[in-house]
């Protein structure tokens, strides 16, 4: 009794009284919370970050050099129980420099610059990236000044070029002066490898322990009275920001955000597309008949022996690899489904109704009876299996992505997890780089697939009562 | 006595399928060539290699640049008519037409078997093993247990167990591929207990027995991932299947008569539900011979998919068409013949007379 109720006051309240009736489903609820994070997430991210700049930005490898490789989200230390690095940039001003005029009129500099280290692991890298203008290429020698106050001669380099770096963590020569320097301190070979950043954060014992505490770096060179140097010593970090990096450095977060709208536009405007589309087109083979239904079956059956994949992967290489292009060959393919067989049956009982011979008798054209008078009547049944459908079609731009197939200028979810496994994450174990394109992934289609079954229990009785 | 009318639907609907297999193998070589585009390719290839030839040869060092010319140019006409090259691509793609509906799939254009044959054939064949191995195992595997966990809780309907299936049965949205990809996190990553793909261990193994069980353990991972994939769904919807023709009066009136639910199952809600389920398995298992891309990618496994991803990067077309052509044979003839079997058996649908 309570049930026929529902369903009148359902045909009353309209749409608002199909919302209330799926917010009725505990499952739905959470499916339509999930989806509103997901609009309100691609909404934030189309704002402040716009397309092409993300596109740029994604593609750029200079504009991350300043992040650390391969780097964990920052939350990862709740399951490690320690506190992790972050990058710390140690700038060198020309203006901060103590310069002392010589008697050959040149100038003799020199910097010192402290940073605090407080982590409980050592840094993943340590690069110095110089940026100066000079007369004369000058020698720099490095000093690195441990919290204790002991002060470590590292290297004399001659600048190559005005903006030259120094991968510090590559240089042999240095990693061994550092573990003979540790082997004499400690008396006795460490149980570590002293590579250069555990010579110069490590305490002077056998196990790798970091000393924390204020670091100093010093810089001492000679220049010409108009020479600028500038510079910045870069401690890369082992965790970077919500996401982490990849191998190229670049924040996860920003393929992580667009991959949302991406996905979620491309599966519902498939999902939409297909469904109406196909919806039409097996309401004309069944309202027409003869021969416009005998070329549609035909094509019907065509589609059915065609792989999918294979030929999607033909018709979006045969032209040009793009979201709208993939999109399109996609809804091509898919609109000629199996599924038309069943809408045609169900039109040609409906075509025999009263009040549809009541419309033709009083003259309506046959466009008008399809659109007006058969679509509305077999569109709602369709919804649920419209919004059940987004995820297949979410997983299939993932597929392509994951591929190497997708489009090649953004960032989606599917590349992520295909740079992400060719970069050997499964092997050196980066959890973070596969879990979370999966992990919004999942989220994505859950969400439809929850909305979706409740939709289909509204509108299929029979299954609410089973 | 076979009916008239009967001999009649069959012939048409045999014809039918037969025309449209004629144009979706027609279309498949359309766009594997790219309307063409990879005969002018292999026509260019052709021209350079002959060009270096005849330039690098000291036998014609001494000609003029002219006189090599039309030396090159003879070269490469009678190419040509060696590799059929000279007729246009439409012609061609008839001829080719011809050749995949005979399954005379003739040469690669790049892709070579791994005992280093050029032959589409036995490119095909020696990765057909390890498609059928893996994924039409795994297609029955996923079909039975779906069917007997289906009549099991459509038995049980409204148990706890019956809402955890319901509740769990949105996870099949998921492919198969990503549960692997979990799966190879949480087998090797973490446990380091199971490879992340591949067919065999590295080197393969001399004896047969240790061979298969590497085999065996390198298919554990792919495989459930698609049980995984499929389970829930496919139990529920299997349930929600039976449950709906359990409340038929024929059920009600055995279930009346005291028969035993093993009776009632398999007597009167399996046996008129038989051809759906027969259709099912049937198309699933020919579904399961064309391999699957992106799981054979995501576990490294050199089955059909791979060879058509690799075919397609190329392109080889004479690889990709044979594939097609291969299954779209099988389907067709799957379907003729399911359509042709319900005709005769089932007395419900009337396909001939009146």
């Amino acid at each position: 009794m309570g049930r026929l109720k529902m369903s009148s006051s359902k045909r009353v309240g309209g749409l608002k009284g199909v919302l209330h009736e799926v917010l009725s489903y505990k499952s739905a609820v959470i499916g339509v919370a999930i989806l509103l994070f997901l609009i309100v997430l691609s909404v934030y991210t189309m704002v402040t970050i716009p397309l092409p700049e993300a596109i740029q930005a994604w593609r750029s490898s200079e504009a991350w050099s300043r992040n650390p490789r391969n780097a964990q989200p920052e939350w990862v230390e709740i399951f490690y129980g320690k506190k992790l690095p972050r990058t710390i940039i140690v700038p060198l001003k020309d203006a901060d420099a103590t310069k002392v005029l010589l008697e050959d009129g040149r100038l003799a500099a020199s910097w010192t610059v402290y940073f605090n280290y407080e982590y409980d692991d050592f840094p993943s890298e340590i690069v110095m990236f110089f940026n100066s203008s000079y007369s004369e290429k000058p020698a720099v020698e490095f000093y690195w000044i441990r919290p204790d106050g002991e002060e470590v001669f590292l290297k004399k380099h001659v600048l190559r070029r005005p903006d030259d770096r120094l991968y510090l963590s590559n240089d042999l020569s240095l990693e061994l002066r550092l573990e003979g320097l540790f082997e004499n301190k400690v008396g006795g070979k460490p149980s570590f490898m002293v590579t250069v950043e555990k010579g110069l954060f490590a305490e002077y014992s056998l196990d790798p322990r970091v000393l924390k505490g204020r670091y100093g770096i010093r810089f001492e060179t000679t220049l010409e009275k108009n020479d600028v140097l500038n510079a910045e010593v870069v401690i890369y970090g082992s965790v970077y920001g919500l996401a982490g990096t990849d191998h190229l450095r670049r924040p996860l977060l920003i393929g992580l955000l667009w991959g949302t709208p991406i996905a979620m536009s491309f599966g519902l405007t498939s999902a939409i597309l297909t469904t109406v589309l196909s919806l039409i087109i097996g309401t004309i083979s069944g309202w027409y008949g003869g021969k416009i239904d005998l070329v549609i079956q035909r094509i019907v059956e065509i589609n059915a022996v065609l792989p999918f994949l294979p030929i999607l992967i033909m018709l979006t290489t045969f032209y040009r690899i793009d979201l709208l292009i993939i999109l399109l060959s996609v809804v091509v393919l898919s609109i000629f489904s199996l599924g038309i067989k069943g809408t045609r049956i169900l039109v040609m009982q409906i075509k025999s109704y009263p009040y549809i011979e009541a419309a033709q008798a009083y003259g309506a054209s046959n466009m008008r009876l399809i659109l007006f008078y058969v679509i509305p009547k077999i569109l709602p049944p369709v919804v649920p299996g419209m919004i059940s459908s987004v995820p297949g079609f979410v997983f299939l731009e993932a597929g392509l992505s994951y591929l190497g197939l997708g489009d090649p200028f953004l960032p989606t979810w599917g590349k992520i997890i295909n740079d992400a496994q060719t970069n050997g994450a499964f092997y050196k174990g980066m959890y973070y780089w596969v879990l979370e394109p999966a992990f919004m992934l999942i989220l994505t289609s859950i969400a439809f697939a929850l909305i979706g079954m409740a939709l289909e229990k509204i509108v299929n009785p029979k299954l609410k009562e089973l | 006595m076979i009916p008239k009318g009967f001999l009649k639907f069959v012939a048409k609907r045999t014809v039918l399928l037969l025309i449209s297999l004629v144009i979706a193998v027609y279309i498949s070589i359309l766009l594997a060539n790219f309307g063409g585009l990879i005969d002018e390719m292999v026509k260019s290839d052709l021209m350079m290699s002959i060009t270096m030839n005849v330039r690098n040869n000291p036998a014609y060092q001494g000609l003029t640049a002219s006189e090599r010319q039309k030396i090159i140019d003879s070269l490469y006409q009678s190419a040509l008519e060696a590799r059929g090259l000279n007729t246009p691509f439409l012609i061609r793609s008839l001829y080719h037409l011809k050749n995949a509906l005979t399954l005379d799939l003739g040469t690669a254009l790049y892709l070579t078997s791994d005992s280093g044959s050029k032959q589409v054939r036995l490119i095909i064949l020696e990765r057909l093993p390890q498609t059928i191995m893996l994924f039409t195992t795994v297609t029955i595997i996923n079909f039975f247990t779906n069917l007997l966990g289906g009549l099991l809780i459509a038995r049980k309907y409204g148990s706890k167990i019956d809402r955890v299936i319901a509740a769990l049965a949105p996870t099949s949205v998921i492919p198969g591929w990503v549960y692997g990809i979990f799966l190879i996190l949480i087998f090797y990553t973490w446990l380091h207990v199971l490879p992340p793909g591949g067919l065999v261990d590295y080197p393969p193994p001399k004896d047969p027995l240790i061979y298969f069980l590497s085999v065996l353990k390198h298919m554990v991972l792919p495989m459930l991932s698609w049980i995984i994939a499929g389970l829930f769904l496919g139990i529920y919807s299997n349930r929600t299947f039976f449950l709906i023709f359990s409340t038929e009066d024929y059920v009600e009136v055995a279930k009346a008569k005291g028969l035993p639910p093993r009776q009632v199952d398999m007597g009167y809600v399996l046996r008129p539900t038989l051809p759906s389920i027969v259709t099912g398995l049937s198309l699933a298992i020919i579904g399961s011979w064309g391999g699957a891309i992106i799981t054979e990618t995501v576990f490294d496994w050199p089955g059909l998919g791979r060879l058509l991803s690799a075919a397609l990067s190329y392109p080889d077309p004479p690889v990709i068409v044979g594939e097609v052509a291969i299954y779209a044979w099988l389907l067709t003839l799957t379907v003729l013949t399911l359509d042709i079997v319900y005709a005769f058996l089932d007395p419900r649908v009337r396909v001939w007379g009146g």
